[in-house]
């Protein structure tokens, strides 16, 4: 089976506001999958309706062919971690897994197991309400890992890790999909994905804006701006605003060409007898190209008339 | 750093079946953990029960040595004298003080609450949601496990009251479990805290949310049968009579002192009815609103 996770018109309204609207996509087994949006999105709200914790207002989401929500239990099938706060804080790191195991019929050793997965078995007596942010997403991970899912859920796990956790974090993502299981990890930072994912999600206001291989993504953002200088510059401009690319005039004598690429406007210029003083591609990030894409879909963009 | 960090082993060291066994005693074992590693339950159940057999063994204490001390005084009407009951000491009485069980009310249906409300007000609502999907069971464990525990504290607290209060006035005409109505008064006593419970339980699904909820319970449980009284609308006191306050009230009553119950009596057999109707009507609250509700 190909597809795992499948989203068909999704829809949720929260009164007038529209969280997520008509969303559609599927999520494939043995790759990590980025699900990818600036904050305010819909990524959680998305999440929750995946494991039937809100109901959608329209359409419909299902794991391995069922709506999650019609489970009996739970670990088995998916393990997630929504949020790292998702825990009551008097209970310690063992007793909080061990009803989790208990109640889905896991063996108890299980418990140990997971939170030595996750490095945390010296604090496994400790209190949860005195763990930092990090260990919290440890703990969640070590949850989401207790029944040995086939399906994992992050929503923002890398939040609060140290750069040893993040790496440790992307090495066990990699390897989860790696033994074949279904991983989708969600977060509003291009450059937490760039290591991590192999399949992107974009969604924007709830609507979907990209859903392709990471490799096709940064595609997108390639050689997205090159600069130029040239003592012919009148004369080129024309050539290359009749290739279909936009010149900008840029203080100092350069000029920014957006739209061809640094090879082709090489070559116009020597077709055309035009000298180059320089020509220098600035490769645009993943970054850049996933805020291009989500430019008009911010919710709350900084300065934005209000 | 831990050296588990660094690099993860190969595999996930799991062992596990492919199916497991779907049993509602799995959710059961999962909530009397969940209650047990609060420390605040254990707490809030053991200080209140001990505050509640302190008040009524308090109160026999001191009315033992009141009656003691009275010799001299004219003496009480002769064993078997029934013409002025509402003179005669009533030793039932002093197991079952008004305010002492309307605090164990309060301390039963506030662990109810914070039982359902905690998980809502942590989050981990959405944790224990995404582990079981059928959130009905859940609940249903959790209301369970949650009266099975009350009703041990409650016959705890309601025995303890009784034989304690009844030992101190021995010579004062402590009753037996045997002498009429002593059973009932023993049993509504261990009932009142599940009822309480469920009512607290099913408070805090609806409301999920801490104060709220408290203030709720407290309001369902003792506000509203303060309000509903008097006897000049037979409605305000029949509304009355159907509140958990008043059935125990009418079922810890002295049936040999069982004088002056008012115009519109509660009869024992209503009060019974009372206990039955609230805890069903909790029940079903609690399971249903969880049902369908975003978390």
């Amino acid at each position: 089976m190909d597809t795992v996770i499948e989203a068909t018109e999704l829809i949720k309204r929260y009164g007038e506001t529209t969280a997520v609207d008509r969303l559609s996509f599927t999520v494939r087994p043995g790759v990590v999958t980025g699900f990818l949006g600036p904050n305010g999105a819909g990524k959680t709200t998305t999440l929750r309706m995946v494991l039937g914790l809100n109901r959608p207002t329209g359409g419909t989401v299902t794991v391995d062919g069922q709506p999650f929500g019609d489970r009996p239990r739970g670990l088995r099938h998916v393990g997630a971690l929504l949020d790292a706060h998702d825990v009551h804080g008097g209970r310690t790191a063992r007793a909080h897994l061990t009803a989790l195991a208990v109640g889905n019929g896991l063996p108890r050793r299980r418990v140990a197991e997971v939170l030595a997965e996750v490095g945390m078995a010296d604090a496994a007596g400790r209190r949860i309400g005195g763990f930092s942010l990090g260990m919290k997403q440890r703990l969640g991970i070590a949850a989401a890992l207790l029944g040995d899912p086939p399906v994992l859920l992050f929503d923002e796990p890398l939040n609060g890790l140290d750069p040893e956790g993040v790496r440790w974090v992307r090495n066990l993502f990699g390897r989860l999909a790696g033994e074949g299981r279904t991983v989708l990890v969600s977060s509003h930072l291009m450059r937490e994905m760039e290591q991590t994912a192999e399949e992107l999600i974009v969604i924007g206001r709830g609507r979907l804006i990209a859903a392709e291989s990471l490799r096709d993504f940064a595609a997108r953002g390639r050689e997205l701006r090159v600069s130029v200088r040239t003592p012919d510059a009148d004369a080129l401009a024309g050539v290359l605003a009749q290739q279909g690319a936009v010149v900008r005039a840029e203080p100092g004598g350069t000029y920014t060409v957006t739209g061809l690429s640094a090879d082709r406007i090489g070559e116009l210029a020597f077709a055309h007898g035009m000298r180059l003083h320089e020509l220098s591609p600035h490769p645009g990030s993943l970054e850049e190209a996933f805020m291009e894409l989500t430019a008009e879909s911010v919710e709350y963009a900084a300065g934005a008339a209000r | 750093m831990s050296p588990v960090l660094g690099e993860a082993p190969a595999r996930l060291p799991a062992r596990l079946p492919v199916r497991v066994p779907v049993r509602f005693r799995h959710l059961l074992a999962a909530e009397w953990i969940k209650l047990w590693s609060l420390r605040s339950a254990s707490w809030v159940l053991g200080v209140g029960a001990l505050t509640v057999i302190g008040i009524n063994v308090n109160s026999a204490a001191s009315n033992a040595d009141r009656l003691a001390h009275q010799t001299q005084r004219p003496p009480e009407p002769p064993m078997g004298g029934q013409d002025r009951p509402e003179f005669l000491f009533d030793p039932l009485h002093t197991a079952f003080v008004d305010p002492a069980w309307q605090l164990f009310m309060i301390i039963a249906a506030a662990v109810g609450a914070i039982v359902v409300f905690g998980e809502y007000t942590s989050g981990l609502i959405r944790t224990t949601f995404a582990a079981v999907p059928d959130r009905r069971a859940v609940i249903a464990a959790k209301v369970t496990v949650v009266s099975a525990v009350m009703l041990a504290l409650g016959t705890l607290v309601s025995g303890t009251s009784f034989g304690v209060t009844q030992v101190l006035l021995r010579d004062h005409g402590g009753l037996s479990l045997g002498d009429p109505g002593a059973l009932r008064a023993v049993v509504a006593g261990a009932l009142l805290a599940p009822l309480c419970a469920l009512v607290g339980m099913a408070v805090g699904a609806a409301v999920r949310h801490a104060a709220g909820s408290v203030v709720t319970v407290v309001g369902l449980l003792l506000l509203l049968p303060a309000l509903f009284q008097g006897e000049r609308y037979r409605w305000v006191k029949e509304i009355g009579n159907a509140m958990p306050l008043s059935a125990w009230q009418r079922l810890v009553t002295n049936p040999e002192r069982a004088h002056d119950l008012g115009r519109y009596p509660l009869t024992v057999t209503e009060a019974w009815i009372v206990y039955g109707a609230w805890t069903a009507a909790a029940v079903a609250v609690a399971v249903l609103v969880v049902r369908r509700r975003d978390v």
